[in-house]
């Protein structure tokens, strides 16, 4: 559980330094009139959307502390045997990668108000994120070909529900990704500025997704790696 | 106070407001049905929680039954009795409170007492309804399946939850499994609507700090909510691959009627971590809105400001923060490292500081009040009294050498109905006498309101008070019957059967309340816009009920806390928090 409780301990230091920055010292009950110093602005819809995808991002990055917390907790019992990694999750990491990275592009020519480079970049990080995905199913009927998928292989079935929760986030991510795309795909080429303007948003939500998404997969794939084994031994070290 | 416009000539200039773009329903079901606005679908949320509430009553007379006169119902056998435990719990905390407060109060208030029109992404609202209730349905499925609903305990232990021999396991289980994942998806759809509501829908001039402790407590309680169900939900993830596809997350090799099963090497320890990290969060998730509604009841029925509003927040937000790691404190028997036992005594006692300022505050700020016993007033005391008797006792339990013994007791039964059963429960009724009446426009009999409330309060002692005693005489909880038990006096037996006749009154009074709500909605007095003379925001909207948009053409605008309650010098008891100030007066000055 120590993995959760760090990630706790990183929003709380998050929350409590946005916190201090409210004024939460104020004594509101010597106040009246408008506070000068708030720059009020009418609910807009800029902020709102990024507000509540990293509220969700919050959540779900919490839905994976746990799985990564329970998965330490079962790798340190005695009877633990490692899953020999298929070499394709190397492929399908660097296809998420260039996702991202494409996204990234897009974002980049969503400023600037390029409708080709948002089409472009839109398919490119759809095609890889479908590639990932395609990735992870060959990553899955090889383990299931060599017999690692029966239900007493702790580490199969933690592989199996680690990789597949990331996987349905990602399709979620998809569907967002096919709206967004569309909607690049149905304004005119040559528009105005203000109708390719309004993608960018859209292009910026999934960007962010997508980096937290792969961020995530890194952890993910490190951990099944055992490159932090060390960390676990110092981590087990502290505590007791 | 440097950086305030002190009597700022005029209302201050309203900036357009047309950028939010509002929902307008067309038709009755998008309208009644398929809402998107908030204030319907707390509505909806409220009376589906209540009604499988009212469900959950009805198991709770089935188990007192059983417990006072064994063998009296014959349908009651040992399964049964499981499934009425687990159920009955599983409905209470989850599909009612937390329902209720974060879905119900959350959906109405939020929006109403911060100046909103809506909430932020309405349509995201209205699956978050629609989730609950087919998670409610699913849930109430699990009592017409084969075998029945699962009979494992509210905390769904491994290994013993997905054995043969317990009640349920073929179909119960997958069933509340299956509901609750839905449960914790669609309350994460509210939950990130409420959230992002209060920090971005937030009307001119109301800074955080000048927000209702209502909203502050159910502002914290969500997002603690929001942190502490994917818990929950990996737990139940994976023990739904444990049951059916044979997985061993949590299942070890054992041996279950004779017979060696296929599991091997899973840690049901995890799952209890699991369980925990969101079972313990879930008692603030409850308590915290009870806590802020408190706080506005109390403030608004003595005619005083709330005592301490700053420390009040900082205490919520503490409580919310410090209720992260005490988990541990409900596995002390499971067994642990003692340094652990240690930490996690430390930690449950030191929540009882905010805890005790808060309670102090509320004292404090009754201390020389113009107290109104009005109904709202009466739970809200109810509660206080009812919430420090239930938080002493978790003092006792938090202690490893006290909890030890007393563990799987009667004694700790009585603990949490008190501290997160009756208690939350009283401020929910509060809180329905209180805002009836804007939701309605008519007041809720007061009369008929105090019977229920006293019969509520004194009955829900005369049940829980007693049982402490038994659980110090050593009753074991989840026991169906005791047989004849050597250490067990009589006087158990006697004190069981007083409860449950208590139980069944108290149980039936609610049939006062249920009365009252369908009675006054066509023959209540008429309330006008603000009855209790209040300060806060949804008591001052153009049309009671609040009509679609709430506000009218113009957003309101803040000038003042939300607790200007008996100011001195002021024309009237109370200044509504859109009041401008009066111009030449310097209030900031004030005492």
């Amino acid at each position: 559980m120590i993995v959760i409780v760090a990630f706790m301990v990183v929003l709380a230091g998050f929350a409590g330094w946005w916190l201090l920055h409210q004024g939460l010292a104020a004594k509101p009950w010597l106040e009246v009139g408008i506070p000068q110093a708030a720059d009020w602005h009418a609910p807009a819809q800029r902020p709102i959307a990024k507000l509540g995808l990293a509220a969700f991002l919050a959540v779900a990055g919490s839905l994976f502390a746990l799985l990564v917390s329970a998965y330490f907790m079962r790798m340190g019992m005695a009877d633990w045997r490692m899953l020999p990694m298929p070499i394709v999750l190397w492929f399908s990491t660097g296809l998420l990668m260039l996702s991202s990275l494409a996204l990234q592009a897009t974002v980049a020519a969503a400023r600037r108000g390029e409708l080709d480079g948002i089409r472009s970049g839109l398919l490119a990080a759809g095609v890889s994120a479908l590639a990932f995905l395609a990735g992870q199913l060959l990553a899955w009927r090889e383990l299931a070909d060599t017999g690692y998928f029966t239900a007493s292989n702790p580490a199969g079935a933690f592989f199996c529900l680690v990789t597949a929760i990331h996987g349905l986030h990602m399709l979620g991510g998809l569907v967002a990704l096919c709206r967004v795309t569309t909607r690049a795909f149905v304004v005119p080429l040559g528009s105005t500025p203000q109708a390719i303007g309004a993608l960018r948003l859209g292009v910026e939500l999934c960007a962010i997704y997508w980096h937290f998404m792969l961020a995530v997969w890194l952890v993910l794939f490190a951990v099944m790696m055992r490159w932090t084994d060390e960390l676990i031994a110092i981590c087990r070290g502290l505590l007791t | 106070m440097a950086d305030v416009a002190h009597g700022a000539a005029g209302p201050a200039p309203v900036a357009e407001h047309d950028d939010v773009e509002l929902y307008h329903p067309k038709s009755w079901v998008t309208k009644y049905v398929f809402s998107q606005d908030a204030k319907v679908i707390a509505i909806q949320y409220s009376l589906t929680a209540l009604a499988i509430g009212l469900v959950a009553l009805a198991l709770s007379w089935l188990m007192r039954m059983q417990l006072a006169f064994p063998g009296l119902l014959s349908f009651i056998d040992a399964e049964r009795y499981y499934q009425l435990i687990t159920m009955h719990g599983m409905i209470m905390v989850i599909y009612l409170l937390t329902a209720l407060f974060l879905g119900g109060f959350g959906n109405y208030l939020i929006p109403l007492m911060l100046g909103a029109r809506d909430m932020v992404f309405p349509y995201v609202n209205m699956l978050s309804f629609w989730i609950y209730f087919l998670a409610v349905m699913v849930l109430v499925a699990g009592f017409f399946v084969p075998g029945g609903p699962t009979g494992a305990g509210w905390t769904l232990y491994p290994p013993q939850a997905i054995l043969a021999s317990t009640p349920g396991q073929q179909w119960g289980i997958v069933i509340m499994l299956a509901s609750l994942m839905l449960f914790i998806i669609g309350f994460t759809m509210g939950g990130l609507n409420y959230v992002v509501t209060v920090l971005q829908g937030r009307c001119r001039g109301m800074t955080l700090m000048r927000m209702p402790l209502t909203i502050w407590g159910i502002f914290t309680a969500t997002v603690m909510a929001l942190l502490a169900f994917p818990a929950l939900f990996v737990g139940a993830v994976m023990m739904t691959l444990d049951r059916l596809i044979g997985t061993s997350f949590f299942m070890p090799s054992i041996i279950a009627m004779g017979e060696r099963l296929a599991y091997r090497g899973g840690s049901p320890i995890l799952f209890q971590h699991l369980f925990w990290f969101f079972g313990h969060p879930e008692v603030y998730i409850v308590a915290l809105p009870a806590f802020g509604i408190v706080s506005d009841l109390i403030s608004t029925h003595a005619r005083k400001n709330i005592f301490g509003y700053r420390m009040m927040v900082w205490a919520l937000v503490a409580i919310g923060a410090l209720s992260f790691v005490v988990w541990a404190h409900h596995m002390y028997v499971s067994g642990m490292h003692p340094a652990f036992g240690f930490f996690f005594a430390t930690t449950t006692l030191i929540i009882a500081i905010p805890t005790a300022i808060k309670v102090y505050n509320w004292i404090l700020t009754l201390w020389r009040g113009d107290i109104h016993l009005t109904p709202p007033m009466l739970f809200a005391l109810g509660f206080i009294v009812t919430f420090v008797n239930g938080g002493l006792t978790g003092l006792f339990l938090g202690n490893v050498v006290v909890d030890v013994p007393l563990s799987d007791t009667m004694f700790v039964v009585a603990h949490f109905h008190m501290v997160m059963g009756v208690a939350p429960i009283l401020v929910v009724f509060g809180a329905i006498y209180h805002w009836y009446p804007k939701i309605t426009g008519r007041m809720l009999n007061t009369a008929l309101g105090k019977l229920h409330f006293w019969i509520t309060f004194l009955g829900a002692y005369a049940i829980f008070f007693p049982m402490h005693y038994i659980g110090l005489m050593g009753v074991p909880r989840r026991y169906y019957e005791m047989g004849a038990m050597s250490f067990v006096p009589p006087s158990t037996v006697d004190l069981n059967i007083f409860i449950t006749v208590v139980a069944l009154i108290v149980g039936a009074a609610q049939l006062v309340f249920l009365f009252n709500l369908f009675w006054s909605l066509r023959r209540g007095e008429s309330s006008g816009g603000n009855p209790w003379r209040a300060t806060t925001l949804e008591w001052q909207t153009p049309q009671t009920p609040p009509a679609h948009g709430n506000w009218g053409k113009e957003l309101p605008v803040v000038y003042r806390w939300a607790y200007d309650y008996s100011v001195p010098g002021a024309a009237q008891d109370f200044l509504p928090q859109n009041q401008p100030p009066e111009p030449g007066v310097t209030e900031g000055a004030r005492p």
